[in-house]
């Protein structure tokens, strides 16, 4: 595999640019990323899509079934390496599953439960003898895992967990005593990883078997969407789990709780494509076939500009997050072998884009968010009726904003982590900051020539500016107790987010358009165009609103004109090109790029 | 057992087809193995696992064709060829078939396994075409095959009934849907197809002439089926409506 962003530090792409050659793009996919893309598709649509309304009515033992038959593809062994019973690919092939998983509507919850949070902390933190124990069994589908660290009193601030392991007096297992809230996959796993205090203050993560004495669940959950996972309490009542299934070291839960939120949030992301490139599709398709005042309602250009915002959204999270996968696959290779043994080492190389994964997250949970929505009133009343499927695509999105972190806790980690770096020194932001405060006075506005995306790299260029100017001044004036103004770091955190999509785009679309010329690359470029518009809007909106917060007076006058200066441009007719993208939807009634 | 398959790519059947001067524009589609060569893989795999041998796939086409191979080499094949046909002009049936007469005159085959048609051109030609320059037997429309030592019990579909027949071998088969439920390309499957061998093959390497293997047939015009009018619903008393129904069939559409 081609090496992409080599020696990029996570965070970094704040600081320096990057050439288009050194990001993955969906456009590198290889021959054989189509075709396992085209067998989770296929398995999908052929064998769990049929069968989606008796899930959704909870008959599980179609979820089971249906999970062992995708195991005998090789569809839940893609991150298993293949000592341990599976098929050890790449970041890529892995990703493409979760994306084409989404079709699976709330299945894709089950699958994703078990690839991921389920089976990941083993692959990475288990002992040679957990993994030879749990991962072929994993790896086949014949058995499930689940994950369960929130409790009822422990949702964001997820060490505060109040179950308890206490080692018994032979020393030979822990007692586990405690209530895990809202477990998929629940109602039918075999294995949990359950987080516990030892002796009510180390943290720790166990493996416990579902058939131990004292492990039951709770009823099925009642929820808005997603209705076809499992969610259960988990209860756990004097469960004496054999001390060797502590999963790395006692104390150090925390450790394994993060960085498989890292992966679970990227995925999460990934999740989010699929099923916003599905509701383009739907909606694509019903804008074509309904018609009202005789004509089909495509044809009406306010339909239009909705598919086009739709599949530019779309475009410039999938960019974000195919560029992620990339860093994650080249950090994670980049180990020795021996290194990719050892959990630790794999933790620390993907903690390093932790900054990249709660962007995915956050970023690809709201433009699903904003894309269901849509896609829900292109279809009008019907969109409102529960036999289209655009409702329950609606409902099965809201969760995604709020699980692996809230959205909220995501965009304060984002700065906060900015920040941990800056001082560690692995960024060089404080001293980037220093320089650019006087360069930002002297500064006057560039004339932008009419190249394609020579506009939007130079407001790209400006809105790292930006960045720089109220992350620094954010530090200046708060230092220490930043932590409390968390309305400035989510603004810091949006900006960061709008930056790294906008980037995203740019360079994948200067990447096709150097590969296959500038015609052939026009609907990337027309999204590119759109939706760096919208995002430089949202920058200047955020920066000037925390301004205003941080500073007055002079200080105050000096910035906002600083601020114009770096915010003058001329903007472009979105109008028409939206239009123009939504052209190519309406004719192929899917997301096309 | 040396069981080889003939497979097309074709466009998905999902795709919408779109002309223009005379020519289909396939910018942007995607494609397949056409459906019914899909069959034959299939039964091809299941026979070999059966009873012994090798499964080889053959294409003619151009370099693109090679993913189908590979598609076919990750749901269970042995070995792939692909034939291309770049070079000659104006290619039809006759072409393909002169390519593979040349391919075949080198190999030894007990089956060739193909599909019944193609979903793209439908002509259903190559399978008998080609078991002629062979001077095999062929059978069509195969919905179930069982070997027994060297001969093949085929059914067949005909237009509905049911035709039960028994060829010795070398025979050539062609697949009918419901032959079998072809399987997906497991994750495996397709890590190991990377490994398998692909030849590529051109006319000098067949020792066929360009000139020899020219199209017969010429191609005067290609167009899309009228769109479809929207229906129209007749109101009024039963006996008027049915009284103006006849008049529209007479007069408009025609058809009585």
């Amino acid at each position: 595999m081609t090496t992409f962003d080599k020696g990029k530090k996570g965070g970094a792409f704040l600081l320096e640019d990057i050439s288009p050659n050194q990001l993955l793009t969906p456009e590198d996919f290889t021959d054989e990323h189509d075709m396992i893309a085209k067998t989770t598709e296929d398995f999908v649509l052929e064998q769990v899509v049929p069968e989606i309304e008796k899930i959704e009515d909870h008959q599980f033992d179609i979820s089971v079934r249906l999970l062992k038959q995708a195991g005998e593809l090789g569809l839940l062994g893609a991150d298993v390496p293949e000592e341990y019973g599976g098929i050890g690919l790449d970041t890529i092939s892995s990703t493409l599953i979760t994306e084409k998983f989404a079709l699976a509507s709330s299945f894709s919850l089950s699958h994703g439960a078990h690839v991921g949070i389920g089976t990941l902390p083993i692959v990475y933190f288990g002992t040679e003898e957990q993994k030879h124990k749990y991962l072929p069994a994993l790896a086949t589908g014949e058995k499930i895992a689940a994950y369960a660290l929130t409790e009822p009193g422990s949702g964001s601030d997820a060490l505060g967990a109040k179950t308890t392991a206490t080692l018994n007096e032979e020393g030979t297992h822990y007692v586990l005593n405690g209530e895990k809230q809202w477990i998929t996959n629940a109602g039918f796993a075999d294995v949990f990883i359950v987080y516990a205090k030892v002796d009510g203050e180390q943290f720790t993560a166990f493996i416990v078997d579902a058939d131990t004495e004292g492990v039951s669940t709770g009823p099925e959950e009642k929820k808005m969407g997603i209705k076809g996972s499992s969610t259960r309490t988990l209860i756990l009542q004097d469960v004496k789990v054999p001390k060797e299934q502590v999963l790395g070291e006692v104390g150090r839960g925390h450790v394994i709780a993060f960085n498989i939120l890292n992966i679970g949030r990227y995925k999460l992301g990934v999740g989010c494509i699929g099923a916003a490139k599905r509701a383009i599709e739907v909606s694509a398709a019903y804008a074509n076939e309904r018609k009202q005042f005789k004509l089909p309602i495509s044809q009406f250009t306010l339909i239009q500009s909705k598919l086009a915002h739709m599949a530019s959204e779309t475009y410039a999270a999938e960019s974000s997050i195919y560029r992620t996968g990339g860093l994650i696959e080249d950090a994670f290779h980049s180990l020795s072998e021996e290194d990719q043994k050892d959990g630790k080492r794999v933790g620390k190389a993907i903690a390093d884009y932790a900054i990249e994964c709660s962007l995915n997250k956050v970023f690809g949970s709201e433009v699903l968010d904003d894309v269901v929505d849509e896609a829900v009133q292109i279809h009008g009343g019907y969109g409102f009726m529960s036999e289209y499927e655009v409702e329950t695509m609606y409902r099965n999105s809201r969760i995604n904003r709020i699980f692996e972190g809230t959205n909220e806790i995501n965009r304060l980690l984002v700065p906060a982590t900015i920040m941990r770096k800056a001082m560690k020194g692995d960024l060089p932001l404080l001293e980037q900051a220093n320089t650019i405060q006087e360069e930002l006075m002297m500064m006057m506005p560039q004339e932008v020539g009419d190249e394609p995306l020579e506009q939007e790299k130079y407001l790209l260029e400006n809105a790292k500016k930006i960045f720089m100017m109220v992350a620094g001044s954010a530090a200046q004036k708060y230092g220490e107790k930043l932590e409390n103004e968390q309305e400035i770091l989510a603004h810091v955190a949006d900006i960061v987010s709008d930056i790294y999509a906008v980037e995203s785009v740019i360079l994948r679309t200067e990447k096709a358009i150097a590969k296959e010329g500038v015609e052939k690359a026009r609907q990337k470029l027309l999204m590119t165009e759109v939706f760096t518009q919208g995002a430089f809007h949202r920058i200047e909106r955020a920066a000037k609103e925390a301004l205003v917060t941080m500073e007055d007076g002079d200080n105050l006058r000096t910035m906002l004109s600083i601020l114009k200066k770096l915010t003058r441009h001329t903007p472009i007719d979105v109008v028409s090109k939206r239009r123009r993208i939504a052209a190519q939807l309406i004719e192929q009634e899917k997301y096309v790029v | 057992m040396n069981i080889y398959v003939l497979l097309k790519r074709t466009f998905d059947t999902e795709e919408k087809i779109e002309i223009e001067n005379g020519e289909i524009i396939d910018d942007g589609a995607e494609f397949i193995i056409n459906p019914y060569d899909e069959y034959a893989v299939e039964e091809a795999i299941q026979i070999r696992d059966e009873h012994g041998g090798e499964v080889s796939v053959v294409t003619v086409g151009d370099e693109e064709a090679e993913k189908q191979l590979r598609t076919a080499l990750a749901m269970g094949a042995d070995q792939a060829y692909l034939i291309e046909d770049e070079d000659i002009e104006n290619g039809d049936e006759y072409s393909t078939q002169e390519l593979l007469k040349a391919f075949f005159a080198e190999k030894e085959y007990d089956l060739i396994l193909g599909g019944n048609v193609a979903v793209d051109g439908g002509s259903g030609q190559i399978g008998p075409r080609l078991a002629d320059q062979l001077d095999i037997v062929h059978v069509t429309s195969a919905v179930d095959i069982t070997l027994e030592g060297n001969e093949a019990k085929v059914e067949r579909d005909v237009e509905g009934d049911q035709e039960i027949i028994s060829v010795s071998l070398p025979a050539l088969i062609t697949a009918q849907q419901g032959l079998n439920e072809p399987r997906y390309p497991s994750l495996p499957g397709i890590m190991k197809a990377k490994k398998k061998p692909l030849e590529t093959l051109d006319l000098d390497d067949l020792d066929v002439d360009e000139e020899d293997a020219e199209g017969k047939t010429k191609t005067v015009e290609r167009f899309l089926p009228p769109e479809k009018q929207a229906g129209r619903i007749l109101e009024g008393e039963v006996e008027g409506q049915v009284q103006e129904l006849v008049r529209l069939l007479k007069t408009d559409a025609k058809v009585l």
